[in-house]
């Protein structure tokens, strides 16, 4: 029952942190912030989570096989959506080229396949962060 | 040429970016050192938004502030045991 007013707040807030980091992830090619910093912040919202509620907590959110399994195919998702391109038989990671419908610019469609590539990044990104905070965080029993 | 109110704000946060660059280095407690990184930071962030760069800004904030602070007080809290 400790921290009670930390809690309550926390329960409210880290939604919204959450939301905004995978706003910034698919927004990376029209607008500010890009899948580096968006995964970071989802990552965070993960990071204060357990900080607050405790790692074990934390830890029934985010289990071992669920980290392992995003930050290794959220690496292999990126290698995919490259080979978009080679199939089409352009160069590797080829956008337009690939054929890929723009839209018009300035929309959120306008990335073609470059929201795809970095929700692969932002999950990796955010993947590893939660690894090495966990991984810190038990070393210390 | 005289200042605007901008390069005023400007030479604000350069100043206190520098004063809290050097406070890190004479501040003891590991623990403050930390924190006053977190200040470090913002400066930064806030530096990287007057040069017309939010890109920079949102990622100096997110892993400046956020992850680095956090990293650290952890891997202090760990450090702390053994002593």
């Amino acid at each position: 029952m400790r921290d009670f007013i930390l809690k309550r707040a926390a329960s409210l807030i880290l939604p919204f942190i959450f939301v905004y980091g995978i706003y910034v992830i698919l927004h990376g090619a029209v607008s500010p912030g890009g899948s580096f910093a968006g995964g970071i912040i989802v990552g965070l919202s993960f990071i204060a989570f357990s900080t607050i509620y405790g790692i074990e907590q934390g830890r029934a959110k985010l289990p071992e096989k669920v980290l392992v399994w995003t930050e290794s195919y959220g690496t292999l998702w990126y290698g995919l959506m490259g080979l978009v391109g080679l199939v089409r038989g352009v160069p590797f990671l080829a956008n337009k080229l690939a054929g890929v419908d723009l839209g018009t610019p300035g929309t959120l469609s306008s990335g073609g396949l470059i929201p795809l590539i970095g929700l692969g990044v932002g999950i990796r990104v955010a993947s590893t962060i939660v690894t090495l905070f966990f991984t810190i965080m038990e070393e210390e029993r | 040429m005289p200042y605007t109110a901008l390069d005023y704000w400007n030479m604000v946060l350069m100043l206190i970016l520098v004063v809290t660059a050097l406070a890190m280095y004479f501040i003891k407690d590991l623990l403050h050192a930390v924190i006053v990184f977190g200040a470090y930071s913002l400066m930064m962030a806030l530096i990287w938004l007057q040069m017309n760069s939010p890109d920079l800004a949102i990622t100096e904030a997110a892993a400046g502030i956020g992850m680095t602070v956090l990293m650290m007080a952890v891997i202090f809290r760990t450090s702390r045991k053994g002593e």
